[in-house]
């Protein structure tokens, strides 16, 4: 089992498969906030569901309305489990923060060398850690 | 960041769930930005308000909230003219979910006034120093430009947890290193009316989310700065600009001319004038005529009412305006409507549905033609005040 130490944005505990990308994600119009289908063609996540994983991407972008398309997910029981970001802006941690889903930034090892697709790992943004599964790495 | 013992209460949920995620989105933005505290702030003008900007999304989250606001605070434009949202041609359904909004809002006391002009309304007469959090783009330049008051453009969700909470967290344009100067604008002609709107539309391009100050020939209104502002705010991201020897804080702090700048030049002010976003084909007329953004002051409504006096408007044209300030002067509004023009409260060309049902738009608002084309999908052409009612007097011919 590796901890890793990072920055606490959004409280609460939650553990999940990791989904991955390099790319920056506008919950407004990239996902759909009834399923959780990324639905933007060009995203590199394009197709796949992000509800009840480990969100891993580099920050948000895009329009400040993605804070409450977070919060819908969330009602819509489509939302991640927790997310990590490279490094948080507001749109991502608001609506985080609003939704109830644990966010984290800032990690001390690389996310994007240390995790990939399918790992399981556990978030805790009250404590600020990154708990990853034994035999993973 | 440091907290105080009751903020770290609130932060733990002793005062409830709603407070405690309050406080806790103030303080991830403070962690974010690098705030050392939270301070008081003054008031919260609340952006997200619009059902056409928020939808289902944004309703669900504000009805969940529970608690009062502990300053004072007021809404951004909302969709509709909360009243006569008819005769703008708004169907019943965003009617309603437009309602629930604004009563959602109500349930935690915050004024449903809803406007982009709060400086103009009693109890939101911000002052030189104090702190805000304010959302709306045309009016976190105002308060911070215009008035000298110190705010960071909030999003709705952060503004709203400023208002529940009371502060908001120590970063950006609260702190007197961020306001600053970096780059300097010079213009060397005379500038009047809706020329300032146009120059910020140009300029705010160039400049981004940087702290410009202008040199500029003359000594413009509070009209015209307001205008400036809007559309610096739209074009670029400006949140803080000075103008040499107009503007508070650079009367006061006598800022050095910074090394980078540019210049614009008449024909660049002049185009505008003549392509905007122009309406396809180069002379096709307007079919609505829209001034009021940002909301017109008392003084603008009054020369409104004075170029459109004995006269009889031919297209639909809307004065948009504060409820409040529409109520205090009940003379200009009847004078402005019985040319046919509509005083729409509430509400604008850029929020708003209704702007959907039209063609091609005229504004005298650099924020307005930045903005109408992309969200409202309607063409826009540039004009000046007296050229906006021209428009709106003449048949198509």
């Amino acid at each position: 089992m590796t901890i890793i130490k990072c920055r606490k944005i959004s409280r609460g505990v939650a553990e999940g498969h990791v989904l991955l990308t390099h790319e920056a994600i506008s919950f407004l119009g990239n996902v759909d906030p009834k399923t959780g289908v990324i639905v933007e063609p060009k995203h590199e996540l394009f197709g796949q569901c992000i509800k009840g994983r480990v969100l891993v991407f580099p920050h948000g972008k895009g329009s400040t309305v993605g804070s409450y398309v977070l919060y819908q997910l969330i009602k819509n029981n489509a939302a991640p489990a927790a997310m990590i970001n490279a490094e948080s802006e507001p749109i991502v941690a608001v609506g985080a923060i609003i939704s109830g889903i644990p966010l984290v930034d800032r990690m001390e090892r690389d996310p994007f060398d240390l995790l990939k697709n399918g790992d399981i790992v556990r978030v805790d943004g009250t404590a600020g850690e990154v708990e990853i599964s034994e035999g993973q790495n | 960041m440091y907290l105080t013992t009751e903020e770290e209460k609130t932060l733990q949920g002793e005062y409830g769930e709603t407070l405690r995620k309050a406080i806790e989105i103030l303080v991830a933005l403070g962690d974010i930005y690098g705030a050392d505290s939270l301070i008081p702030v003054r008031s919260a003008q609340i952006a997200g308000v619009s059902y056409k900007t928020i939808g289902d999304a944004g309703l669900e989250w504000i009805s969940d909230l529970k608690g009062r606001v502990r300053i004072p605070a007021i809404l951004n434009p909302a969709g509709m003219d909360m009243i006569r949202w008819q005769e703008m041609g708004i169907d019943r359904e965003f009617a309603k979910k437009q309602q629930e909004i604004i009563d959602a809002y109500e349930r935690l006391g915050i004024s449903t006034k809803c406007t982009c002009t709060p400086y103009y309304l009693e109890g939101f007469d911000a002052g030189y120093g104090d702190h805000l959090a304010w959302s709306e783009s045309s009016a976190v330049c105002y308060a911070n430009s215009v008035i000298g008051a110190r705010t960071n453009r909030e999003g709705g969700p952060s503004a709203l947890a400023a208002a529940l909470v009371g502060k908001t967290a120590n970063y950006g344009y609260h702190l007197d290193e961020m306001r600053e100067p970096v780059m300097s604008v010079t213009v060397d002609f005379e500038l009047s009316g809706s020329d300032y709107g146009a120059l910020g539309y140009v300029a705010g391009k160039v400049i981004g989310n940087r702290v410009p100050i202008f040199y500029l020939k003359g000594h413009p209104s509070g009209d015209e700065l307001k205008s400036l502002g809007a559309a610096l705010a739209a074009s670029g991201a400006v949140a803080l600009y000075h103008v040499e020897d107009v503007t508070p804080e650079a009367v006061m702090s006598k800022f050095e001319r910074p090394g980078e700048g540019f210049t614009v030049e008449r024909e660049q002010i002049m185009e505008v004038y003549k392509t905007g976003t122009a309406c396809a084909g180069e002379r096709q007329a307007a079919d609505i005529i829209t001034v009021g953004c940002p909301h017109c002051s008392p003084a603008e409504l009054e020369n409104i009412a004075g170029l459109l006096a004995g006269r009889h408007v031919r297209k639909e044209m809307w004065v948009c305006t504060s409820r409040e300030v529409a109520e205090r002067y009940p003379d200009l509004v009847r004078n402005i409507e019985g040319s046919g023009a509509k005083v729409v409260c509430d509400t604008c060309m850029v929020v708003s549905p209704a702007t959907n049902n039209y063609r091609c738009m005229m504004v005298n608002s650099g924020k307005a033609l930045a903005y109408v084309p992309g969200m409202c999908g309607v063409a826009s052409r540039y004009g000046s005040m007296g050229q906006c009612i021209k428009e709106a007097l003449d048949d198509d011919n």
